[in-house]
């Protein structure tokens, strides 16, 4: 089982002579152009986020420890519940997955940088300036957005005078990602070294190319939509207002025709961390690779014609529902695909739990949880019982906090090694991961109950017999904030170089270019394409050496 | 995708812009998914928009007496307004191809003029395309001066091609305020009452 640790560092060593380092002071964060830096810049932006988006979470949580209201008014409440979605979505994970795909997608596929360094500067650049807009019209009158994440007029129109601050950071957040998408597309088609076909590419960069094809194919159907409400507010158009001859209905159609591919946007880059982080510490190649493009791709194919999955209640003819709901269903077929080829890749290996694995296992399992209990959401007729519960939001967390949210962080732990030259605190690491795994289930799991007893999701209130599950549901999500804070003295602590220094290959079963680079990873990398050894090739794809190497 | 010997630069930024295109396409997308989505809802009605008046009344087709249709009504303030808003009927029963007229009792209740406007809706979604009103005050904005009370006219009939499976139809008239969007000089808006 040793693998091929030596294989090429020396031809990496050789290149990596430093020719600029960066430039010192603020100035080099704010004008780099390099995809380390800006993924550096992406990871932290998503973890402030986090942290924002997840006090917004205890506001709602503390309300809900005791039905009647306590803490804070029901508008306010409203408020929380909205932005919390809207700045975990667009603020934490999407940054998170473009800040990983900035790092390791111009390394893993021998480039010296992204395509188009200016454009990924300028994209980062937005962000902040977006959420600035998004999170101060909590201080403006009227308050910030409460019609919830997903900005159905009538009720979305009656925002304040943050309404538009709210359409502009809309705005701001589709072209940052959009510019991050053009830039993985153009880099991993035309910056692969050469060697690199595009089926022997890690999976990482195949399932964010796909990514970055939703991105580039919906988000500009969202800017369309709320470009819609921003001139029904001011400039009289009626297109979803029913009295000027509008129908606030096809808002929903619109919405969730970026929607639904949008929450493929959220957990393809997740597929792909988990595809590479697991036959690591299996020390096997991942079974099936092939399959995994091809399930990838018909996820995002079958992505574009479910959306109306999400609006079963408006009234639609019993066909539309039928159909909706079969092509809904089929989607767990590419999907279970991707988890019994995971589990097959860990099938006989050599397993070791180091971090990364404990989250990437984590999430095979509970992201499972979340794929059924959206499996039991597409049954149209059972639907109607389950709309706007809190069966919806368990299912929903489930997919993106030990979904998304834990691949983001298996990544970092896998990868900081890497970036920083340091070995993380793996004691520290497990801790994290128990509490983490533990506490997430505390505090989504009962909500799957108090969902299907009645539950509505958005309301500060509700009945008393729903007491017990919401005060487990709130001690959870507590311990996981708090816990969280060990994952980031463990990262701050990396990034101090605080520890046991790294080798370049870092993981015994680690396999591709990125591990050929030293560690830390140089500021410039693969400054000259680099020639690919067949043991990094072959890692990655299951036809080649290194299974018959393991099988032996 | 050919193998990427030494790309330039160039190759790069015109992916970018071939990228970009597709983009602004896309944006263009979202708009025209408007007027697919009306074009759609008005062949098929499945949004319960109420197809349009039946053009001559000397052209009435038959009456089928064999069918009996419960038709109920559904009025609807919009906004919280404290408006009065109610069909002097409930329900009345006809028979497919029978024309039928129906008051609505409206008063604004306000110290105010106001200019209100009544949207129609149908359900179940299949009978809306059989719903023909050839006289409605949903048809056009109407004006209350404060405390104006008005008894409007519907004029309707169930075309003799309702779907068999259908024995009830419920129409629902919404009352918005468009005073501030709809000032008398505009002509009353045709889209929202005929689609």
């Amino acid at each position: 089982m040793a693998s091929h640790d030596h294989a090429h560092d020396d031809h990496a060593h050789g290149h990596d002579d430093h020719h600029h380092g960066p430039e010192k002071g603020i100035m080099r964060w704010i004008k780099t152009t390099n995809h380390k830096d800006l993924g550096t810049l992406y990871l932290i932006f998503s973890f402030t986020m986090f942290f924002i988006g997840g006090l917004m979470s205890l506001v709602i949580r503390a309300e809900l420890w005791h039905p009647g209201l306590q803490f804070v008014d029901p508008e306010f409440f409203n408020q929380m519940t909205t932005l919390h979605a809207l700045v975990m979505i667009f603020g934490g994970v999407m940054p998170g997955f473009t800040g990983l795909a900035n790092w390791m997608v111009p390394m893993m596929v021998g480039a010296s940088d992204m395509a188009l360094p200016r454009v990924n500067n300028w994209g980062f650049w937005i962000l902040p300036f977006a959420f600035t807009l998004l999170l101060s019209t909590l201080f403006m009158p009227g308050g910030g957005p409460a019609g919830g994440w997903t900005m159905y007029p009538p009720l979305v129109l009656q925002t304040g005078e943050g309404f538009p601050f709210l359409i502009f950071a809309i705005h701001l957040m589709g072209i940052s990602s959009i510019t991050g998408a053009i830039n993985v597309v153009v880099t991993v088609l035309n910056l692969r070294a050469p060697g690199m076909t595009l089926l022997k590419m890690p999976l990482f960069c195949w399932t964010w190319l796909i990514t970055a094809y939703l991105l580039i194919a919906t988000m500009p159907v969202l800017a369309g939509a709320v470009t819609m409400l921003l001139t029904d507010k001011y400039f009289a158009t009626s297109f979803f207002t029913a009295s000027g001859g509008g129908d606030p209905v096809m808002f929903q159609h619109i919405f969730w025709f970026f929607g639904h591919p949008e929450v493929y946007i959220l957990i393809l880059p997740a597929f792909g961390v988990v595809s590479t982080i697991i036959p690591t510490f299996a020390r096997k190649t991942l079974f099936g690779y092939d399959s995994m493009v091809y399930a990838t791709a018909s996820i995002a194919f079958l992505s574009f014609i479910v959306w109306a999955h999400h609006m079963f209640t408006v009234g639609m003819p019993l066909a539309g529902e039928l159909f909706f709901m079969f092509s809904t269903m089929l989607i767990a077929v590419p999907t279970g695909v991707k988890v019994f080829n995971w589990i097959a890749t860990m099938w006989r290996g050599s397993m070791t739990f180091e971090t990364p694995m404990l989250f990437a296992i984590a999430f095979v399992f509970l992201f499972s949880i979340g794929g059924f209990s959206g499996l039991m959401l597409a049954i149209a007729p059972v639907d109607f019982q389950y709309h706007d519960t809190y069966f919806v939001v368990a299912h929903f967390h489930y997919v993106l906090v030990p979904g998304a949210v834990f691949s983001i962080i298996a990544a970092v732990y896998y990868w900081i090694p890497k970036w920083t030259g340091v070995m993380y605190n793996e004691f520290w690491g497990k801790v994290h991961f128990w509490l983490s795994a533990i506490f997430i289930n505390v505090t989504f799991f009962p909500q799957h109950f108090s969902g299907l007893a009645g539950m509505q999701r958005r309301v500060p209130d509700y009945a008393v017999q729903f007491v017990d599950f919401n005060m487990i549901s709130t001690i959870g999500a507590f311990v996981f904030f708090i816990a969280q804070f060990i994952f980031i003295f463990n990262m701050i602590a990396c990034m101090a170089r605080k520890g046991q220094k790294a080798s370049d290959r870092v993981w015994e079963g680690a396999h591709g270019l990125e591990w050929t680079v030293p560690s830390p990873a140089p500021y410039h990398t693969f400054e000259d394409p680099p020639r690919i050894g067949d043991a990094e090739l072959a890692a990655v794809h299951d036809s080649g050496a290194g299974y018959s190497d393991h099988k032996h | 995708m050919n193998e990427p010997n030494a790309p330039s630069d160039q190759d790069s930024k015109r992916h970018g812009w071939r990228l970009l295109v597709v983009v602004v396409a896309m944006f263009g997308f979202g708009f025209a998914l408007g007027p697919i989505y009306d074009a759609l809802c008005k062949v098929t009605g499945i949004n319960g928009k109420t197809s349009g008046m039946v053009a001559d009344a000397n052209a009435l087709p038959v009456v089928d007496e064999s069918r009996l249709v419960t038709v109920l009504f559904v009025t609807t303030v919009n906004g919280g307004k404290p408006w009065e808003f109610r069909p002097e009927q409930s329900q009345v029963q006809v028979h497919p191809g029978q024309l039928t007229t129906v008051n609505f009792h409206a008063k604004n209740t306000e110290d105010h003029d106001l200019i209100a406007q009544a949207v129609p809706n149908v359900a179940p979604w299949n009978a809306a395309k059989h719903l023909h009103k050839t006289e409605c005050f949903c048809f056009s904005n109407q004006p209350f001066k404060a405390g104006e009370t008005k008894e409007m006219p519907v004029r309707f009939m169930l075309d003799p091609a309702l779907p068999a499976d259908v024995d009830t139809v419920t129409l629902s008239y919404t009352f918005f305020d468009v005073t501030e969007s709809a000032q008398p000089a505009v002509p009353p808006r045709k889209e929202p009452t005929q689609s």
